[in-house]
């Protein structure tokens, strides 16, 4: 079925990059930073550099395969940070309620009318280019829909019998939320966590493509798009296979995504009349 | 009706207030300035005495309360400050790149519109077909594209290759297909998608089957009963993708060397150009809340359930 | 053939099949299912939910989607087979000939539509009329099933009427251009129970006025009971009784049937009976997947043998006319 093909091609995208990552040391041909040989520079793809060499003479496989360890750091950890916040304030104000409640409401309305990319370039304006300020600014932008989900769920279950069963057994507000409101919305927060990880993969691209994220030489895949674009006639393949590196980890992550919802939400599927 | 417009004008307020004081206090508490950015900017020290007269002459020694007061009432008289940079006030920074800005926003939505809505309508008329599965591939692809990607793509194909069309700058109509295009995608793919799943929500519901049970075509039952109560539920996306898009375009604007807020924002923060930022990230804020105030309004117009009350 | 009026019955169902299309196989969901309906009569099909009443209502509307489909049998609508019939044939009937109101009055009707424009689309789309005629027609409808200032109402949207509201402007829907035959699937189900009882008697005089037959589908057999002359009942896909409505619900043969009328609580029954239970049938009406073999209620019938669980009971006469398929009937 075709839920099933969504969830096996899109893990096997998104395996492809973890595998790329993990195993990089060993899949690199060349050496992704220090490789650079201007003799060499601008050949197309071939037998000694299979995806190319870019303007500075490095193997761009080499640095592609790295890359997948810039871009899967950034989505998992900026995602991680994320669903935390989403979820602690999402379950305090749902459960919580009151003045609290108010506040998160009010601040994750504030949120999402920024722009969640041009709110990770302030923070990149403010705490300046590099991996650290990356991870701090994707992980503060994009937990709004996390809080939301967590926060209706937390309404909706906070009158189910068994939280009110516990309630009166004498359970403290924490265990509540840990073990029965946390279990019970796990599976709308992952299918959120793992589309929320593609959507920072793609926001470190862009943030790295205008200079803002990874700073060259490190091999991230939106900054070897930037040095691509000024290049496109003489380099294509510099643009393209970073890019492709990217599609196919998004789609793959999205897909995923697609297919968890459509074993953990079942709503979604269809109905007899 | 003029009273819930005027009701969601102002129920903007708080909002923008509330995004001016999260931007300005984001940048107030932070450490590190358009100053010191000055002085470790490779250009060498600074004499510390200017520093000193520059902080003082940007008013940059007050209380953070202060200046938070001051910037709020300035807004207030549509007064976005003075950039750093240029010495310009910043809404005339921004008054000369707003047109560029709308004018790609507009370009990229109506391609997004025009192609995702019927789209998605078509596929979900035809579920499990081999359209339908196309469309539904092709969607999940638009939405894992880099923007600046598929920019880069365009423009190697259609520039560099074929030539058909200007590679980058501002200009005539033919300036105007690649970026809305790079752009239009992303939001593309999501309305097929909304209005797919918007369509086989509608056609199963019961009033369709009374229209069936009346003895109308099939044609007559999808362009009159399903289409209208199907385009109600994609307006939301289309307001939220829309209002979101002038944010998604700094991108695409610096990719195509397109002069619009885009290309200001990401001068403006590496130069750390902070009235500037502000200025910018307001008007992009106040851009959405805007475009999601009419679509509020649209839906109080084509919504007896929501124009009672 | 009608031996009362020597006039052809205005829908004739025979040996009806609905099946289930599914990934291992289709499912039966109607089995052999068979009745006629005399112009201008009330015919109730009752039943508990599941038991394939509703399905057969969509297949007499030509209504059935893929999964669903009618593997088998005829169905006469005013003489005419429409079993088979394209789908531009049945779109002519459907509404003129053959209408239907649904059981959710909440949802049947658009909600971005005013309800006037709603029943006008029928003179519309089935009398060739301009919607300046048939604007004014549907105020007349709605004056016909007795709404109150008509004029008014015309403009207001669904959201705006009650559900009692709501079901008189579906029946002014579906009576507006004098269908032979109304389907009205639970009709008053959704609505509280003062209004039922309003809109079944509206039901009933409309379509005496202007000779509609009605086939009124229903769990509740006391109100099928009032409104029509004949009834069947249904369980698990069967039909296994069939008789007129007096006889039925006064001397009841089948052990469904008499369960059934066990379970309609009576006026005053539960004062006189202090604190004794309503009757209730044991058990639940079986999954379409696994009808058991044999007589289908047997796993929750009190007088099943050895030979309801092996041979399906054939239709025998009863007493006091009509059918009934049990092997240890009385």
């Amino acid at each position: 079925m075709k839920m099933r093909a969504n969830l096996w091609i899109g893990g096997g995208f998104f395996a492809l990059a973890v595998t790329a990552a993990l195993l990089a040391p060993v899949l690199a041909t060349h050496d992704p930073v220090l490789g650079a040989d201007l003799m060499r520079s601008e050949e197309p793809p071939g037998r000694e550099f299979w995806f190319g060499s870019d303007t500075q003479g490095r193997d761009i496989w080499s640095r592609v395969v790295y890359g997948a360890r810039i871009s899967l750091t950034v989505g998992v950890v900026s995602q991680l940070i994320n669903s935390v916040i989403g979820t602690v304030l999402g379950i305090t104000a749902g459960y919580w309620g009151g003045w609290w409640d108010d506040l998160v409401s009010g601040l994750t309305n504030i949120m999402l009318a920024i722009p969640s990319l041009i709110f990770a370039l302030a923070i990149m304006a403010i705490l300046g280019p590099g991996l650290f300020s990356l991870l701090i600014a994707l992980g503060l932008t994009n937990w709004t829909f996390t809080c939301r989900i967590a926060r209706a769920q937390a309404m909706a279950l906070k009158s189910q019998g068994y939280v009110q069963a516990a309630k009166v057994m004498g359970s403290g507000d924490l265990s509540i939320m840990l073990r029965e409101l946390l279990p019970n919305m796990a599976g709308p927060l992952i299918v959120i966590a793992t589309l929320g990880m593609g959507g920072s993969i793609l926001a470190e691209a862009a943030l790295s493509f205008l200079g803002l994220g990874i700073q060259p030489p490190f091999p991230s895949w939106g900054s070897m798009l930037s040095d691509a674009r000024d290049n496109i006639r003489a380099v294509p393949w510099l643009a393209a296979f970073p890019g492709l590196a990217i599609f196919f980890t998004v789609l793959g992550l999205n897909l995923l995504g697609d297919g968890l919802r459509d074993i953990l939400d079942p709503q979604s599927r269809s109905r007899l009349p | 009706m003029l009273r819930l417009i005027l009701k969601r004008v102002v129920n903007m307020v708080p909002t923008i207030a509330g995004v001016a004081l999260v931007v300005f206090v984001l940048f107030s508490v932070i450490p590190g300035s358009f100053i010191s950015s000055l002085m470790d900017d490779g250009r060498g020290g600074m004499d510390p005495a200017v520093v000193e007269r520059m902080r003082r002459e940007l008013g940059l020694d007050d209380p953070v309360a202060v200046r938070i007061v001051r910037y709020l009432g300035q807004l207030v008289v549509g007064d976005l400050g003075t950039s750093f940079r240029t010495r310009e006030p910043v809404t005339r920074l921004i008054g000369q790149r707003l047109g560029a800005s709308l004018e790609l926003t507009f370009a990229a939505m109506g391609f997004a519109m025009l192609v995702g809505i019927p789209l998605g309508f078509y596929a979900a008329l035809r579920p499990g077909s081999l359209i339908d599965t196309a469309a539904m591939i092709a969607a999940v692809s638009g939405l894992s594209l880099p923007k600046f990607w598929l920019g880069l793509m365009l423009m190697y194909l259609f520039a560099e290759y074929l030539h058909w069309l200007p590679s980058f700058g501002y200009g005539g109509w033919e300036h105007l297909i690649l970026p809305a295009l790079a752009l239009g995608v992303s939001p593309m793919a999501l309305l097929a998608r909304t209005t797919r799943a918007s369509v086989l929500e509608v056609i199963n519901a019961d009033f369709v089957r009374t229209a069936r049970s009346k003895g109308m075509s099939e044609t007559r039952v999808v362009t009159w009963h399903v289409a209208r109560n199907a385009l109600l539920l994609v307006l939301t996306t289309v307001g939220l993708q829309f209002g979101a898009l002038m944010g998604q375009a700094v991108v695409v604007e610096k990719l195509f060397s397109w002069p619009g807020l885009g290309g200001l924002l990401v001068d403006s923060v590496v130069q750390r150009d902070i009235p500037a930022v502000q200025g910018g990230i307001l008007v992009i804020v106040l851009f959405f809340l805007v475009i999601n105030m009419l679509v509020d309004i649209a839906y109080v117009v084509i919504d007896p359930r929501i124009r009672a009350g | 053939m009608n031996p009362a009026t020597g006039d052809t019955a205005v829908l004739e169902i025979s040996e009806l099949d609905i099946a289930l299309a599914g990934d291992k196989g289709p499912t039966q969901l109607v089995d052999r299912v068979g009745f006629s309906i005399p112009r201008g009569q009330a015919f109730g099909l009752v039943g508990e939910s599941g038991c394939g009443k509703s399905i057969t209502a969509l297949a007499v509307m030509g209504l059935l989607r893929a999964p669903l489909m009618r593997s088998s049998g005829q169905i006469m609508l005013d003489g005419r087979n429409i079993a088979g019939a394209s789908e531009a044939e049945m779109r002519k009937l459907r509404g003129r000939h053959v209408s239907m109101i649904f059981q959710e009055p909440m949802t049947a009707l658009n909600p971005l539509q005013p309800i006037g424009r709603q029943i006008a689309e029928m003179f519309v789309l089935h009398e060739g009329a301009t919607w300046k005629e048939a604007d004014a027609r549907a105020i007349e409808a709605l004056r016909h099933v007795r709404v109150p200032a008509p004029e008014r109402r015309a403009r207001d949207y669904p959201h705006q009427l009650s559900g009692g509201m709501r079901q008189r402007v579906m029946i002014a829907i579906a009576l507006a251009c004098r269908p032979k035959l109304l389907v009205a699937d639970e009709p008053t189900t959704a609505l509280d129970v003062t209004v039922q009882a309003e809109i079944v008697e509206l039901m009933a005089t409309v379509c005496a006025a202007q000779g509609t037959a009605i086939l009124m589908i229903s769990h509740d057999l006391g109100l099928v009971a009032r409104m029509c002359t004949e009834i069947a009942v249904m369980y698990a896909g069967r039909i296994v009784e069939q008789g007129t409505a007096g006889d039925l619900l006064r001397a009841p043969r089948h052990p469904y049937t008499q369960g059934l009328i066990g379970a309609v609580p009576r006026l005053g029954a539960r004062a006189a009976g202090g604190r004794r239970k309503l009757a209730e049938i044991e058990g639940v009406v079986p999954a379409p997947a696994s009808f058991p073999g044999g007589c289908r209620f047997h796993p929750r019938c009190s007088r099943a043998t050895g030979v309801c669980h092996t041979d399906v009971p054939l239709a025998k006469p009863r007493p006091g006319g009509g059918v009934v398929c049990c092997h240890h009937d009385g």
